[in-house]
């Protein structure tokens, strides 16, 4: 087996995406990892929607404070500037088009940029939390997920069989294997893990991808 | 003028919650905003067929105690009374834990019912109820289960569908500070849905650290005027 790249990284690779003075919100899972990964040159305000804007890292043990929360409930720290306000107004700024960037997590991605990423077979009592409003509002939606499902399954499709989020939202897929952009013609694949070959990919990819002309390794 | 909303107990504060109440329950997730105290107060007082409104509907006994030894965390405790009858939230269950929640086990099992709603969208709703509006129109949910039997619309060659009110006889929430007349404050993350639901529902009831004489808390920082709280309850942190 070849090596993929484990969470940190992908997380990593997806804060690379953040620029400067961009408002940046990380949804439930892995997305939350990049709260710690910006990288040093640049100032980024992370919205999350149970009310706070402009939050710094996650918060170590001596820090916690469970009324300083991000939405995936986990304690964050406060930085010069965070503000607080209510659910309602949260919403505001992620439907109204304030927000520059969402990380999302994703069961299934379609070669259009369809995502499915809250419900599954089987678990019909699972909800969407804010992601559907987060899918539909961002400026530009980013995915972040693992290539395949446990027994190297596509979870990158050509249509979503899971529940959808919501219909062509998707921009950029970041996976343990590779970085897709979701474009007109298709899924184009920018960026490959080190040690992967693109008919490599392809045959744990349902949707066809076409290698950029400028294909290079994943870079961080 | 003698109105008095001050009440010495939880218990107290949630005696008159009758049988088949819609119930609005504050707070985020398991964490931070969640009027615990009322909550566990109105398992003990026992009204049922609830229609409960929430974000979340609570992680349960065996992974709250995980997570707090000792401390129930959330509003899982009643669904795993059998007091309630409908959820209406975005986060019945979380699809990344084992099924263990009550409310997901109730709802497998046929015996409450679900009714998902985007976030986004119950928060608006409760704002509408606040606000004495009809409904409004979302692009949230467009193309997904969320647009079933709704009515759609198209403005400006976009694509919306209709979304009706929420209200309900109480809200239970919970602020930071209150003084005696009612005027609350929060305390960081914990505000989350506790405004809206305050400002949605006949009979609001909330659980605070401190109660402040009238006059305490500043008028510029004030964020739930007064008269839509009802009953207020102080539990010191």
């Amino acid at each position: 087996m070849k090596d993929r790249l484990d969470e940190q990284t992908i997380a990593l690779r997806a804060a690379r995406e953040f620029t400067d003075g961009s408002v940046v919100n990380l949804g439930y899972g892995m997305p939350g990892l990049c709260a710690n990964l910006i990288p040093g040159d640049r100032t980024v305000f992370f919205q999350s929607e149970n009310g706070m804007l402009g939050y710094g890292s996650l918060a170590t043990d001596e820090e916690k404070d469970y009324e300083l929360i991000n939405a995936s409930d986990q304690p964050v720290t406060p930085l010069p500037g965070t503000c607080f306000f209510d659910s309602a107004a949260a919403f505001d700024m992620i439907r109204g088009g304030h927000i520059d960037i969402v990380v999302l997590g994703a069961y299934q991605v379609s070669e259009t940029g369809d995502l499915a990423n809250w419900g599954r077979p089987g678990r019909p009592a699972t909800g969407m939390g804010g992601g559907m409003d987060l899918a539909v509002g961002a400026k530009k939606v980013i995915v972040t997920m693992l290539h395949t499902t446990k027994d190297d399954g596509p979870r990158i499709v050509r249509n979503c069989t899971y529940p959808l989020t919501a219909r062509r939202c998707v921009s950029l897929i970041i996976t343990d294997l590779a970085v897709m952009e979701v474009t007109e013609n298709g899924l184009v694949l920018r960026e490959i893990a080190p040690g992967w070959t693109v008919p490599e990919v392809q045959a744990l990819t349902e949707a066809d991808i076409k290698p950029a002309a400028d294909l290079k390794e994943i870079e961080l | 003028m003698t109105i008095k909303k001050v009440f010495n107990s939880c218990d107290e504060a949630v005696a008159d919650i009758f049988d088949g109440a819609t119930v609005m329950v504050g707070g985020f997730g398991s964490y931070g905003g969640l009027p615990i105290n009322l909550i566990v107060a109105l398992s003990k007082q026992g009204a049922k067929a609830l229609t409960i409104i929430a974000n979340m509907g609570g992680v349960g006994y065996e992974l709250s105690h995980r997570i707090k030894p000792g401390g129930y965390q959330d509003s899982g405790i009643l669904f795993e009374n059998g007091q309630v009858r409908k959820f209406i939230g975005s986060v019945p269950a979380l699809g990344g834990m084992p099924p263990t929640s009550p409310l997901e086990r109730l709802y497998n099992e046929g015996r409450v019912e679900i009714e998902t709603v985007p976030q986004g969208t119950l928060a608006e709703r409760l704002r509408c109820g606040a606000g004495g509006l009809g409904g409004f129109y979302t692009p949230v949910g467009v193309g997904t289960i969320v647009e079933e039997g709704k009515e759609k619309k198209v403005i400006d060659g976009r694509e919306y569908i209709l979304e009706l009110p929420l209200t309900a006889d109480f809200a239970l929430i919970k602020a930071h500070k209150a003084d005696a007349v009612g005027n609350l404050v929060y305390r960081q993350t914990a505000r989350c849905f506790n405004p809206v639901m305050a400002m949605a529902a006949k009979i609001t009831i909330v659980e605070v650290d401190e109660l402040v004489p009238t006059g305490r808390l500043d008028p510029e920082v004030i964020i739930t005027p007064h008269i839509y709280v009802n009953r207020i309850v102080e539990v010191p942190a």
